[in-house]
């Protein structure tokens, strides 16, 4: 009787022991799990992804918690769309779906800038190699300067799956900073008189045949170029199709609302389960989150870089800030360019440029990531 | 860093970034095509004018 009181006891004190003697972590991660959920629910910084972030890192992290455990829910979302890599490309049906291409079939040389735009991927693998990560880690670290959080958990999902919670954070939380990160990298590397060329506003010359063929088309080219991508690539043109062909509007609607958003809850529990505090606590998380920072500051550089190479060109027709927005952060990236060109001239209207370079920079960051797994599958480091 | 290391980084960095520019050029020119192949008719030019 005595026996059963005292294992009963300690059924109900286990997790408060267990706190005080080896919880240290857990409390720490307690603490970042009040921090993303003040910053999704108070600052609304990506709100869908980090609530349910952080509460897949609060319901983790309380001690003993077996939520992650074989056959705990967490876990079963985990192995249901994460190991697999089912919920990014769901989320990328979406994201195609609700993403009106129209600004860069306008301009098709906008594609470049997109391209541009994704060299802090490639700065970023050089850091994390110089660091000492093993090649495939490097390389899904290097991803979160794609600015694009479904591509950096397919990419991380696959080949550094130990790394998804802290990879996955950074990309989710830079992407959310850019309105922050981007402005003074753009200040410094143009002068007052480039921020202020005023740029001939975009006709409209795109037919409903060549909406309706681009993403058919693209998803040709690349996935013959880049075969490893085509998921990623196949998914977002497949909802893009769905968009433009107009006779599916119940698919299109659905796949831009109701599956986006619940796979986007399902996707964010289960990487919040990723973030287990014994796991996650090291020096290696703070590592990726700097070189997520640095990644994405190169991102720009090199798009105003571009720009400013354009610019002169082209004589001075092209505003070398509309390169800043050649990453995948869209809309923000663009928003960025229109108020900083606005700030130096008011009459400046770039926001349609720059929505073009951003969707340029959407599809650059799938096409940079296809290319990389291409890359890595003939060097044989991937099957 | 070893030069293995090294060796793969640079790899990475020129084709990754070579094919991701060749790549968006391309899709460029596809779509270039396929504006000229289908190119926006503006519908009120083509209506024949009421008297």
């Amino acid at each position: 009787m005595l026996d059963s009181l005292v294992t009963g006891l300690y059924g109900l004190t286990a997790g408060v022991t267990y706190l005080f003697t080896q919880g240290g972590p857990n409390v720490i991660m307690l603490l970042i799990a009040a921090l993303l959920l003040y910053l999704g629910v108070k600052k609304e910084v990506e709100p869908l992804l980090l609530v349910p972030i952080g509460f897949g890192c609060l319901l983790v992290n309380i001690p003993l918690s077996d939520l992650m455990d074989k056959g705990g829910l967490l876990r079963i979302l985990y192995d249901m769309g994460i190991s697999n890599e089912l919920f990014p490309l769901l989320i990328f049906v979406g994201i195609g779906a609700m993403i009106d291409f129209g600004a860069l079939l306008e301009k098709p040389k906008m594609l470049l800038f997109g391209a541009a735009g994704q060299f802090g991927i490639f700065f970023t693998l050089l850091v994390a190699l110089a660091l000492g990560f093993p090649a495939l880690e490097a390389v899904s670290i290097a991803v979160i300067g794609a600015c694009d959080g479904p591509t950096s958990i397919y990419v991380a999902s696959q080949y550094a799956p130990q790394l998804l919670g802290p990879i996955s954070v950074a990309a989710y939380s830079y992407m959310a900073l850019v309105p922050i990160i981007q402005p003074p990298i753009m200040r410094a590397l143009t002068t007052p008189k480039e921020r202020m060329i005023r740029m001939e506003p975009i006709k409209r010359t795109v037919s409903t045949q060549t909406r309706l063929l681009f993403p058919i088309v693209v998803t040709l080219v690349t996935g013959l170029l880049a075969p490893k991508g085509l998921p990623l690539m196949g998914t977002i043109m497949l909802g893009n199709f769905m968009r433009e062909c107009a006779v599916v509007t119940r698919l299109q609607k659905a796949s831009e609302n109701e599956i986006a958003n619940i796979v986007t809850l399902f996707l964010g529990l289960a990487i919040g389960g990723t973030m287990e505090g014994h796991a996650f606590l090291k020096p290696q998380t703070l590592m990726i989150f700097a070189m997520g920072f640095v990644a994405i500051c190169m991102d720009t550089v090199a798009g105003v870089v571009f720009g400013k190479i354009v610019c002169w060109m082209t004589k001075g027709k092209v505003n070398p800030l509309i390169g800043a927005a050649g990453i995948s952060a869209f809309p923000m990236a663009a928003r960025v360019v229109q108020a900083q060109g606005q700030l130096y001239n008011r009459k400046n209207h770039l926001l349609m440029h720059a929505a073009g370079v951003n969707t340029g920079g959407q599809i650059g960051s799938v096409v940079a990531a296809a290319v990389m797994l291409s890359v890595l599958k003939g060097m044989g480091l991937i099957t | 860093m070893d030069g293995e290391k090294w060796a793969f980084g640079l790899t990475m960095m020129v084709v990754g970034m070579g094919g991701t520019f060749l790549t968006l050029w391309v899709l460029g020119l596809a779509m270039d095509l396929l504006k000229r192949l289908f190119p926006l008719v503006d519908k009120a030019a083509d209506t024949p004018k009421q008297s």
